[in-house]
């Protein structure tokens, strides 16, 4: 929403404040200013000139030498380019010294033009003559302006006075952020209240005059709403011996300053009355109404219709149309149509307005793709009670600019009126509420400069209808909180019960989680919950793949971006290829977030959140470190048990051979494994890649940040170390397993220390070597303790097939 | 006897002499060795004892003694001397280039998002709230309707919401997990509840589909919107410094009567205004209100008793903000060069 600041004086005439100053105060007071321009900012000096002589330049084909009375002793000799320029025009001149916006192609400055004397072609020139684009606007919005050439004032007009001044530019256009419940905002005369309110000076709404001859209009017209839920009211009025002709010029400034362009008066009056009071009108050409009757009703599925603009629109049942006896001629609170449009033709018009339903008629435009300065006012949901003064207002302008007679009475089908809403005047509650201690009779006072109606012997506020968002005590709280100035409201803190806060259990491991990464060397990425269904294919998953069971979104941003991520992979490969392709090395990446995964499709109730730390890499390292930062994060969180790593169950998108899922305690805690050639294909990975996803709710079941102090070992450990030469199908974790149970209490640590395959080795073997650290809590060890575990072990391993090396 | 005296005199000279002009731990122990040895010179003395008259063999002994006691402890002087030398030249010869390069651990970074919620964390924790987390996916419920935004309400289209179905969605805001800790009913709550959001924007410098939020509040009997002020000033200075100042429009929100967006002073230019608070020397932060009666009706609170206020700051905007990033897409891109210029 737009207005001149002029227009707003039109209604608060004692307002006398700067732009700056009224958006500041507008925003604190609740009427956000989003941002405002001063249409004088860049203008200087310029006043009314008189060209007395123009004649051609001797060295140009277009330029002439003017020599203009600026109200000075001396006219000034001016070099013009401009095709219009005559002797005893009065124009737009800028001095010497002086600034004017823009240039006469309409580009536009920053900082302005200023104007130097010069010579042009020889022929000195002190100042310029202007036009309308100079001046920082354009003939659209100054249709008397020639749209090429410079600005003509009529012959009247003084000369040496501000010229800014006559073209109404020394004022500012303000742009309003309205939120959805101030409707009444979206109007001239809402905002102009609410800055009557704020400076605290008073308010004068327009005051109409009434109008209509003898004749009544129930003999012109008449009306039919067939739906009264989509349409509560419709209002109509008839003018006749219309002359269709340009609007005053004061009402095309005002138009202009809304961005809405001049046309003629029908149309300006309609544009005029829809900002001033927010209330949509249309006008029909009376004769072009079959029947001169006016029905209301929804569409038929499927039925066309053209609208003003000259598009072809498919409408259903739930749109509502305004027809005449034989055929639509609007879609209600949207546009009218091509086959009633105002013509200069026309001599009689019939105004309406209406109220329509709001939601409908956001569906309506939505569903059309197609939004109107009206649609938009009505979508907010417009108060009914504001058509008579719309039509009134019409008729009135129409009469004022002699532009027709109006035609006595009005159309009215309003079948339930809406009535004031009383809300309960509760001012110690509102205190209590805001912390601040307001005396009674000052609420009421700012009730007062709104237009709200205090009853005091019933002790309630009575709510005007053009007012919808005032129900309840708070709401009242928050208009006095803005008249008291929420800057004036106290700071404090809440009082009441203490709380311990702090975070969950599972934040802190998840926090843990990304610490350990961290130490590792991961740094944190962020990825997109949703993707493409193409992942999967991108992955390798199967044809029927659970993980291929996505949720999808019914209305997504594109094909891209249309399902829920129920796989963390393809987040991590996509980011490790972005780095990968801008030669990025080393890279070693964590994410910690969701994957969604429903229980059954199509969704009936939530899905599985499940938060994943996903852990990629590329470069410096390879699987072990991968697998190292898994088993630091795991001893980070208590969870001093080893994992298993099982290579059985493959993923499509690990390399078969270098893979495994881990379990704790026979739980699935994650996987890990090297990115599958194809796959690093499909992402563009050109360096082998190792991923690894855990479950953070699997892992929490057995993580715990509960220490205890297991003692420091005060006797000798005994060392032994095991050479051996093993079949190359046996796993590290086979080995270690059978030294673990059959070394005993007393076997404190096996740790392997040399793996060798090779040359030197038999093929289908290779080389390990362990080195077992024997320790008792209680005693010294003795050689016999020792040889008896290493016996056991021997004999474990043996049945392995295990040879052992001397 | 003289003679005898004459002779350990001249030796304790002599081993004076020499370990005076000793250079080295190696020659110190030859004359250790030389002087005070079994064949040492002093030793031959006491060994020639036996030639010694008795009555004068004390007195012998003591000349000897004395003189060893003497030659020790030049020794001993001199030991230290040396050793001295020893580690001042090592000491030197070990000197390295302290301007050398530091070898680092390549520790990995925390995402600006993550550092811009650690910190919202701290600050709200400090004051006794608990974070508590909700689902991302939610039902329509929660996310509109008790939050007071029935169906067909404008704010719903103003939201862009991504659907799944008419009564499951992406969440829009962080604000249902307000309606679900209500609901659960143990009161008083002073919660914030960090997470995604979602809304159907394309992706640019200043937009992206998915981004966060923290939602902030505060449940309990005589809360008022001047407490609101207080603690939202409170978090805005130890977010941005001690120095800055906040300030509170009214705005509109559902869910919240009176509702406010918060401004604080801009950090960069402290409020005389620069181009990054673009001229006016404020910096819009958040939204926030006070609970709407009827939104703690819906969720089984009796408004007469109790009331609150609760807050909704975007993580994003306070990470571009605060660490000066200027394009949003780079928070979903992951590059490591970016990455690394963060905790």
């Amino acid at each position: 929403m737009n207005t001149s600041l002029s227009w707003i004086k039109r209604y608060v005439p004692d307002l006398d404040v700067t732009a700056a100053e009224y958006a500041d105060a507008m925003t604190l007071s609740g009427t956000k200013v989003e941002g405002y321009t001063e249409l004088d900012k860049n203008l200087d000096k310029i006043v009314v000139g008189q060209v007395l002589t123009c004649e051609p330049h001797p060295n140009s084909d277009h330029l002439h030498i003017c020599t203009v009375n600026v109200g000075a002793e001396e006219p000034l000799q001016i070099v013009c380019g401009a095709p219009n320029v005559a002797a005893g025009q009065k124009v737009p001149v800028v001095l010497v010294g002086g600034k004017v916006c823009g240039t006469h192609s309409g580009g536009s400055s920053e900082e302005g033009i200023t104007i130097t004397k010069g010579a042009l072609r020889g022929v000195e020139s002190y100042g310029m003559i202007c036009s309308i684009d100079e001046l920082g606007s354009s003939s659209e919005f100054y249709p008397e302006a020639p749209s090429d050439g410079i600005y003509v004032f009529p012959e009247d007009t003084e000369v040496g006075a501000d010229a800014i001044g006559l073209l109404g530019m020394h004022d500012a256009i303000i742009e309003y952020e309205i939120t959805s419940n101030r409707v009444d905002c979206y109007s001239v005369i809402g905002i102009a209240r609410e800055a009557a309110a704020t400076f605290g000076k008073e308010f004068h709404p327009p005051v109409i005059k009434e109008t209509g001859n003898d004749e009544d209009i129930k003999d012109y017209a008449s009306v039919e709403v067939k739906d009264t839920e989509l349409c509560p009211r419709f209002s109509a009025r008839v003018v006749k011996n219309v002359k269709i002709g340009p609007s005053p010029q004061w009402m095309q400034r005002c138009l202009a300053s809304n961005g809405i362009r001049p046309i003629n008066n029908v149309v300006d009056i309609t544009n005029y009355i829809m900002e001033e009071y927010g209330q949509p009108m249309h006008s029909y050409d009376y004769d072009l109404i079959a029947g001169h009757k006016i029905v209301v009703r929804r569409a038929e599925d499927g039925e066309q219709f053209v609208t003003l603009d000259g598009q072809e629109h498919t409408l259903d049942h739930d749109m509502l149309m305004i027809c005449d006896a034989e055929k639509p001629v609007g879609i209600a609170g949207v546009m009218g149509g091509e086959n009633s449009m105002i013509t200069d033709a026309c001599t009689t018009v019939l105004f309406e307005a209406a109220n329509f339903n709001g939601t409908n008629v956001r569906l309506t435009s939505k569903r059309l793709g197609h939004q109107t300065d009206a649609s938009q006012k009505f979508d907010k949901g417009l108060d009914p009670n504001t058509t008579l003064d719309a039509l009134n207002r019409a008729c009135e302008l129409m009469e004022e600019f002699g532009a027709g007679e109006a035609v006595g009475g009005c159309i009215d089908v309003y079948p339930v009126k809406r009535e004031p809403v009383e809300v309960p005047f509760e001012p110690d509650k509102i205190n209590e509420q805001l912390g601040i201690n307001v005396p009674e009779e000052q609420m009421i006072a700012y009730f007062e400069k709104e237009d709200l109606i205090y009853d005091a012997e019933r002790r309630v506020v009575i709510v005007p209808t053009f007012r919808q968002d005032l129900l309840r005590t708070c709401d009242l709280a928050e208009e006095v909180a803005r008249f008291y100035g929420y800057d004036n409201i106290p700071s404090t803190l809440p009082k009441g019960s203490a709380t311990a806060g702090g975070i969950s259990f599972d934040m802190r491991i998840r926090n843990m989680a990304c610490s350990v990464a961290e130490e590792c060397g991961f740094s944190q990425g962020y990825c997109y919950s949703f993707e493409s269904p193409k992942v999967f294919d991108k992955l390798c998953f199967a044809a029927d793949a659970p993980e291929r069971k996505a949720i999808e979104i019914r209305n997504p941003l594109g094909p891209d971006f249309s399902i829920m991520r129920t796989t963390s992979l393809n987040g991590m490969l996509t980011s490790l290829a972005v780095n990968y392709n801008r030669r990025n090395k080393d890279v070693r990446l964590y994410e910690m977030g969701n994957v969604y995964i429903a229980e059954s499709l199509p969704l009936d109730k939530l899905p599985d959140e499940r938060m994943k730390l996903t852990l990629g890499m590329f470069g410096n390292g390879d699987f072990f470190d991968l697998k190292g930062t898994i088993e630091l994060f795991f001893e980070k969180i208590g969870m001093r048990k080893r994992p298993e790593y099982d290579s059985a169950e493959v993923r499509p998108y690990y390399h078969p051979g270098r893979q495994a899922q881990i379990r704790y305690e026979g739980i699935s805690v994650g996987e890990i494994g090297e990115i599958h050639p194809v796959v690093m294909k499909n992402y563009g990975l050109g360096e082998r890649t190792y991923v690894a996803v855990l479950d953070i709710a699997n892992i929490l079941k057995f993580a715990s940040f509960d220490w205890k102090y297991q003692g420091i070992a005060r006797y000798p450990a005994v060392t032994r170390d095991l050479s051996m030469l093993v079949s190359k199908d046996i796993t590290n974790a086979q080995i270690q397993k059978i030294i673990e149970q059959r070394g005993g209490k007393i076997l404190e640590e096996c740790t392997l220390f040399d793996l060798y395959e090779g040359a030197q080795v038999r093929p289908g073997y290779k080389s390990m070597a362990y080195s077992l650290r024997f320790r008792d809590k209680e005693r010294t060890l003795n050689d016999a303790d020792i040889q008896s575990a290493m016996k056991k072990i021997l004999n474990g391993l043996t049945g392995l097939g295990i040879e052992l090396r001397k | 006897m003289s003679e005898i005296e004459q002779k350990v005199k001249e030796i304790e000279r002599l081993a004076s002499e020499q370990i005076g002009r000793a250079d080295g731990l190696e020659k110190l122990n030859e004359l250790r060795v030389s002087f005070l040895g079994k064949k040492g010179s002093l030793t031959q003395v006491l060994k020639a004892m036996k030639d010694v008259a008795p009555e004068d063999r004390p007195k012998v002994g003591k000349w000897v003694n004395d003189a060893r006691a003497a030659i020790e402890a030049r020794m001993e002087e001199s030991k230290a001397a040396l050793e001295e030398q020893l580690m001042a030249a090592r000491l030197k010869a070990e000197a390295i280039d302290v301007t050398l390069p530091a070898r680092k651990p390549s520790a990995g970074h925390r995402h600006p998002n993550s550092i811009a919620l650690d910190e919202v964390e701290r600050i709200f924790i400090g004051m006794g709230y608990e974070v508590i987390e909700g689902p991302e996916i939610e039902y329509d419920e929660y996310n509109f309707t008790k939050l007071n935004i029935p169906a067909n309400h404008p704010a719903k289209d103003e939201q862009d919401t991504f659907y799944i179905n008419n009564e499951i969605l992406l969440r829009t805001q962080t604000s249902p997990v307000q309606a679900r800790i209500m609901e659960q009913g143990k009161l008083p709550i002073r919660m914030i509840s960090p997470g995604r959001v979602f809304r159907s924007d394309e992706v640019d410098a200043t937009h992206s589909p998915s981004f966060h939020q923290v939602e902030g509040l505060v449940i309990d009997k005589g809360i008022t919107f001047a407490d609101l002020k207080g603690t939202l000033d409170v978090f805005a200075k130890e977010l941005f410094g001690p120095e800055t100042k906040t300030k509170f429009r009214p705005h509109h929100f559902p869910f919240t009567e009176p509702s406010a967006e918060m401004d604080v002073s801009c950090f960069k230019c402290g409020g005389k205004g620069c181009r990054f608070c673009k001229g006016s020397g404020w910096i819009e932060i958040l939204g926030c209100g006070m609970v709407h009666p009827h939104v703690l009706e819906m969720c089984g609170l009796d408004p007469q008793e109790y009331g609150g206020f609760a807050f909704g700051v975007g993580l994003e905007r306070i990470a571009l903000l605060k660490y000066e990033i200027d394009d949003m897409r780079l928070l979903y891109e992951n590059d490591v060069r970016f990455l690394r210029q963060f905790s």
